[in-house]
């Protein structure tokens, strides 16, 4: 349970400086502005829809597009709120105090990698207030919409992994901010080079982040996608515990 | 039981590179001990505390903490070790209480005893009234006994302290002192300092490394055995001439420091005080000063550390505490 003891005080210590909370306002802010923008779009295409039959619904014009968005946002988000993960503690000399404890870096790592995930947690919870509040007035398709939100909980899981890793590689956090930027958006764009055909590039196409998250917005559940981005996640994870293994052989 | 040996270490080293930080170095500490780390800067002092707490992994060598390899069973050998860095690890956003409360967590101490541990350490270190305020915003001496309250929250076989009293103030001082001595009652101490006195008030025994080798390793009774020097300081109104005093029988030599005092060099298994204070009675030399003079661990100190570079005065007696390093 020492885990969840090391993520309780990272979520703690995050809700204790204001960056959380303005992290959490500007999201919201600019998740819902989006909202409202694709709610109006449908209410303007609603009355040509009713001619078609198999028409896309709520569901597919507004809430997708809102998660896609959300993910690129949080894209952009993941590196502020993982820079400090470990790059601060070897800063201010405070991972003495995890490494003098009986706890295995393995403890260590996945306490903050659940402390961090539990952050993006409540940004996802706030962001599925929206379409559900849709439900008011109007039925959501709910299958598709819990594997869009599956689908984003898989890709920024996999970003907070990456932020770990670049976080457990230097002790400045702004390092740590931009490499893991510069990280995920590489990921992310590697779907570009899938497109302009070639077989070598369809390889990399496939290692890009967005690629495994689009058929999920479209309802299409393969567990090879999930298991991308489970080992994705796992693979990061690795890597940070044995850097923090690292500390302690080379200074 | 109370001879137990809390702290082996076994032919310890670390490199960085071509720097050797620490090299070859063995000793033990039991249980009920206050081991005292002297050094000059740079000398080793905190890569050994590192590497004692499994923050560093040595070069070479092992380190078993009450019967438990820090490299093979770490966490059975740290949930017996309490450290405190040279810069306590404290995070500024809590206040004491949530903080001590997490490092308890962390030592896996039972829900059932939680609370008294935390009191219990607050206690300890006169934390009880700044138990709700962000430690941030504590002065560096608070902030230094959050640091060695979480060393000993989980009461450790062995604490380990990295200059614990930097940056406290005379009376914080004196209290730590005394808290060491009695952690020392159930746990061995480690204690690394600069401060010469601080050593002599609360070690039992010393140890003195310099450019990563152990060159001094005493108990402080002996140490003060040693201090004892062979010197007396005498000084009379109607002073005798030089040679009268060198003829006494245990004198070996005679320094005139001024008109009135001398410095006695004396054979300490011969001692002529008695024998001086009688002839100054018969001879009417009024005898007012007489004083046996001690070196203090500071010259011992400087004699052992600066004997490699330049060449001081290191009297015969200091060579031989250097001598007899690695029993």
């Amino acid at each position: 349970m020492i885990i969840f003891t090391i993520a309780a005080r990272e979520l703690r210590s995050l809700f204790l400086s204001p960056l959380a909370w303005a992290i959490l306002a500007v999201i919201q802010f600019i998740l819902t502005y989006f909202f409202l923008l694709y709610v109006e779009q449908f209410i303007k295409i609603q009355p040509g829809l009713a001619q078609y039959p198999n028409a896309p619904g709520v569901t597919e014009i507004v809430v997708m597009p809102l998660l896609d968005t959300a993910g690129l946002i949080l894209l952009l988000v993941m590196p502020i709120l993982t820079m400090r993960l470990i790059s601060e503690e070897r800063r201010n000399r405070t991972l003495s105090l995890l490494f003098s404890a009986p706890v295995s870096m393995t403890e260590i790592i996945l306490g903050k990698f659940i402390g961090i995930l539990s952050f993006t947690l409540i940004i996802v919870a706030l962001l599925a207030m929206m379409p559900l509040s849709l439900l008011a007035g109007t039925n959501l398709d709910t299958g598709l919409l819990f594997s869009g939100l599956l689908g984003l909980i898989l890709l920024v899981s996999s970003f907070a992994a990456v932020g770990l890793y670049m976080s457990s590689l230097t002790s400045q956090p702004t390092i740590a901010a931009i490499s893991t930027f510069g990280v995920l958006l590489l990921l992310w764009i590697l779907d570009a080079a899938g497109t302009t055909g070639g077989e070598s590039d369809r390889v990399f196409s496939y290692l890009s982040t967005l690629r495994h998250f689009q058929p999920m917005l479209k309802g299409v559940f393969d567990s090879s996608d999930i298991i991308y981005y489970l080992l994705f996640i796992t693979t990061f994870l690795v890597l940070s515990i044995r850097r923090l293994d690292a500390d302690r052989l080379q200074h | 039981m109370n001879n137990d040996v809390l702290i082996r270490i076994e032919h310890l080293s670390r490199h960085y590179g071509p720097i050797r930080a620490v090299e070859n170095i063995s000793f033990e500490v039991k249980r009920g001990e206050v081991l005292g780390f002297l050094g000059p800067n740079g000398a080793g002092k905190s890569t050994t505390m590192q590497i004692l707490t499994g923050n560093l992994s040595p070069s070479a060598g092992r380190v078993i903490i009450n019967g438990y390899d820090i490299l093979d069973q770490p966490r059975l050998a740290k949930a017996e070790l309490g450290y405190l860095p040279e810069t306590p690890p404290i995070y500024r956003e809590l206040t004491v209480y949530e903080y001590l409360l997490y490092c308890a967590r962390l030592n896996k101490i039972p829900k059932n005893q939680l609370r008294n541990a935390i009191n219990s350490a607050m206690e300890r270190c006169g934390l009880t009234e700044t138990r709700k305020r962000l430690i941030g915003n504590l002065s560096k001496g608070y902030q230094q006994r959050v640091g060695i309250a979480q060393a000993i929250i989980h009461s450790p076989a062995v604490v380990i302290l990295d200059e614990p009293t930097v940056g406290l103030d005379p009376i914080q001082i004196r209290e730590i002192r005394s808290l060491i001595r009695e952690l020392s009652n159930n746990h061995s101490v480690i204690l690394s300092t600069h401060i010469l006195p601080e050593v002599q008030s609360t070690c039992n025994r010393v140890q003195i490394i310099n450019k990563g080798k152990l060159v001094l390793n005493e108990s402080i009774d002996d140490l003060n055995q040693q201090m004892q020097s062979d010197n007396l300081l005498i000084a009379f109104r109607h002073p005798p001439g030089i040679q009268a005093l060198e003829s006494i029988g245990g004198v070996v030599r005679v320094n005139k420091v001024d008109n009135e005092r001398f410095e006695l060099h004396i054979e300490p298994a011969n001692d002529p005080t008695d024998k001086i204070v009688k002839m100054s009675a018969d001879q009417n030399w009024h005898l007012y000063e007489l004083s046996p003079q001690r070196r203090s661990l500071e010259e011992i100190f400087m004699a052992i550390t600066s004997s490699e570079h330049q060449h001081v005065d290191v009297e015969p007696q200091a060579l031989s505490v250097a001598a007899g390093e690695s029993n």
